[in-house]
């Protein structure tokens, strides 16, 4: 074959021209005060109408800019990296503005007084002290039955189980995880009135109705992560000789430790701030109750719905109180995931 | 009974025997003095499964003590499926059926009654990539066999035999000082020979080894093979390999796998002293792989 040589521009005169470093953050800037400008012009200035015009705008001159500059392939990167960004920052917003809400409306109620005392033979002040005892309570002994059955079930289904058997215990296991909380409320109740006769309340019968909702988040999450256990260390494990069940206890959860800590904390800050099962299993009441197998318990979620629906005399202080239990719910939940993730750093392998 | 390392590494100056001894035998090499440890491994019509997949058929063969036994062949031939059926970890794949016997000295592994685990305390296994625990140290990876099977031993006893199985896989003079640093830390040739300490740790009978140098670059792969020179005066030791100067380099007796066509079970060719298989096989099939013309 004659050895033709390919005619082809040299590579400069192909294109790819850039926009310079400022370009991203220029445009937005642009189309902010573009937006602002037009807004102010018809007369209706609005922070929603200009964040809207202002994605509008960038997203479409850096879109015909690259395109002028750079080329078609650039451009829809750029497009497309603005469309991403807006819409983070769209699911970052309820979020943002849920916490700034928190604790603006949290803070004049959150002292020493409210997480010290209890709310006993007060009239209209008091704390949430026995609120946060009760919710730590409920949630422990929740953590502790779900904790074990969820692992087990999820060693059975990675390192036991491979055939209809856990395709069936998947699925309900999936079916679990929707089951409305407040049904898993009355499961505890009626469980719990047949041996000890209706309106019964104690922390136990909260803490079985949230097992029922932790159980399955458990056991879905810790099945993923055993999952990733890679077999090569089983088979390290076999061919030296260990019996299956030392091989699982001493280098499968080993392995998995920091994810399963992980799996778990998710598990306990998605039931932490459940209200509804709590309400018909734990019951309402003002002073602190350590035994969860003997009365009524309060908690925080109950008792910033108790302190908003029957205000008492002084109605604000009732209100911050409840944004103030609301608070430090979400500072627990928060403190749970940060030790998840201290645990997690702490512990993690190469494989996860 | 660790021997210093041979010097050489050629094929035609590593085995001291003459042609007219290796016609002599059976496996074609004279009988050498056999280490307590080592144990013949024997199989009769040994077929291998995988659900209806027959992935080995009818391999009889009889694999000697203190030799280093090589099986060469094409991928998917079953020599990974073969060694692994030696230690009973064939059976922990899903469906995997096993037909035939295997011996340990006289003694059937897979007849009823044996325990699958203690089949693998006796028959160690490498794997193909390092597989050190991670969560594991340096050390504890190497006692993981003593510490899991929970055999009770003293620190100073456990101390001895972790410093003798790393002087054993030549890892102790680069690890000495860093026993508690996690396994996941060295290298990869030094991951490769952890897990040879860890499996010698367990003073096994016999060591399979399965493409063990096959993640590893050259001068680790050459640390290796010398290691498997020298642990054969300890251990019966199998190895899979798809580098056949790897073969002529380490062992003493090779055997040929071979698929008859595509979705056949894989099948024994040949088996011989390593020299013969490569300069005069008996078998076409085998001249033209180890020749390059095929596989």
């Amino acid at each position: 074959m004659e050895s033709s040589a390919r005619i082809r521009p040299p590579l400069a005169e192909l294109g790819g021209g850039a926009l310079p470093d400022w370009a991203s953050y220029g445009v937005i800037a642009g189309s902010a005060l573009l937006g602002a400008a037009l807004l102010a012009a018809a007369g209706t200035l609005s922070v929603a109408l200009l964040l809207v015009l202002t994605t509008v705008l960038s997203c479409s001159a850096i879109y015909i800019w690259s395109r002028l500059v750079e080329g078609s392939r650039r451009a829809l990167d750029r497009l497309v990296t603005f469309l991403i960004v807006a819409a983070f920052g769209l699911a970052l917003i309820p979020l943002l503005s849920l916490l700034f809400e928190v604790v603006k409306r949290g803070l004049p109620g959150f002292d020493w007084e409210f997480l010290t005392t209890s709310s006993r033979g007060v009239i209209g002040g008091g704390g949430a002290a026995h609120a946060i005892v009760g919710t730590v309570v409920i949630t422990g002994v929740a953590a502790a039955i779900s904790v074990p059955i969820g692992i087990m079930a999820a060693i059975y289904l990675t390192e036991f189980e491979g055939g209809r058997l856990r395709r069936a215990l998947t699925f309900f296991v999936d079916v679990m995880t929707g089951i409305p909380s407040i049904v898993a409320g009355l499961f505890a109740y009626a469980l719990f009135a047949i041996f000890f006769g209706p309106g019964i309340r104690l922390g136990v019968m909260g803490s079985a109705a949230l097992s029922v909702l932790m159980i399955p988040i458990v056991i879905r999450s810790s099945e993923e992560v055993l999952k990733i256990v890679p077999n090569q260390l089983r088979e390290a494990s076999y061919a030296l000789g260990t019996p299956k069940w030392k091989t699982i206890v001493r280098v499968v959860l080993p392995t998995a430790f920091a994810g399963l800590v992980t799996g778990v904390m998710i598990a306990v800050a998605r039931i932490i701030g459940e209200t509804a099962p709590l309400l018909v299993t734990t019951g309402v009441v003002d002073s602190i109750n350590t035994n969860p197998f003997e009365g009524r318990m309060q908690n925080l979620a109950v008792y910033a719905y108790s302190e908003y629906r029957t205000p008492g005399v002084m109605k604000q202080a009732s209100y911050d109180r409840a944004w103030a239990a609301a608070l430090t719910l979400i500072a627990i939940v928060m403190l749970l995931n940060l030790v998840a993730r201290l645990v997690y750093h702490r512990y993690k392998t190469e494989a996860h | 009974m660790l021997r210093p390392t041979e010097a050489t590494r050629g094929a035609e100056t590593r085995n001291p025997m003459t042609q007219g001894q290796q016609e002599a035998t059976v496996s074609g090499l004279a009988p050498t003095e056999a280490a307590p440890l080592a144990k013949t491994v024997e199989t009769r019509d040994l077929s291998l499964f995988y659900g209806d997949f027959q992935a080995v058929k009818d391999v009889s063969v009889k694999i000697e003590p203190n030799r280093v036994t090589a099986l060469i062949g094409s991928s998917g031939c079953g020599k990974t499926t073969f060694l692994r059926s030696l230690n009973r970890m064939h059976e922990l794949t899903p469906g995997a059926r096993v037909e035939g016997e295997i011996t340990l000295d006289g003694e059937n592994i897979y007849a009823p009654g044996i325990d699958p685990v203690n089949v693998r305390r006796l028959v160690g296994m490498v794997f193909q990539a390092p597989n050190p625990f991670p969560t594991m140290s340096v050390y504890e990876n190497v006692a993981a066999g003593l510490t899991l099977n929970s055999r009770r031993i003293k620190r100073a006893e456990k101390d001895e035999i972790v410093e003798r199985s790393l002087r054993g896989s030549h890892l102790w003079n680069e690890v000495k000082d860093r026993l508690d640093k996690p396994g996941s830390s060295l290298s990869g040739g030094q991951q490769q020979r952890l897990c040879i300490a860890r499996a010698i740790a367990v003073e096994p009978e016999v060591l399979l080894m399965d493409e063990p140098c096959s993640a590893l670059d050259p001068v680790a792969t050459l640390a290796i093979e010398d290691l498997i020179r020298e642990l054969k005066s300890r251990f019966t030791i199998v190895i899979v390999t798809h580098n056949m100067q790897q073969a002529a380099r380490a062992s003493d007796v090779t055997a040929f796998f071979n698929l008859e066509e595509t979705g056949k079970p894989g099948r024994l060719i040949e088996i011989g002293a390593t020299e013969k298989i490569f300069t005069t096989p008996s078998e076409q099939a085998t001249e033209d792989y180890v020749s390059g013309r095929f596989g």
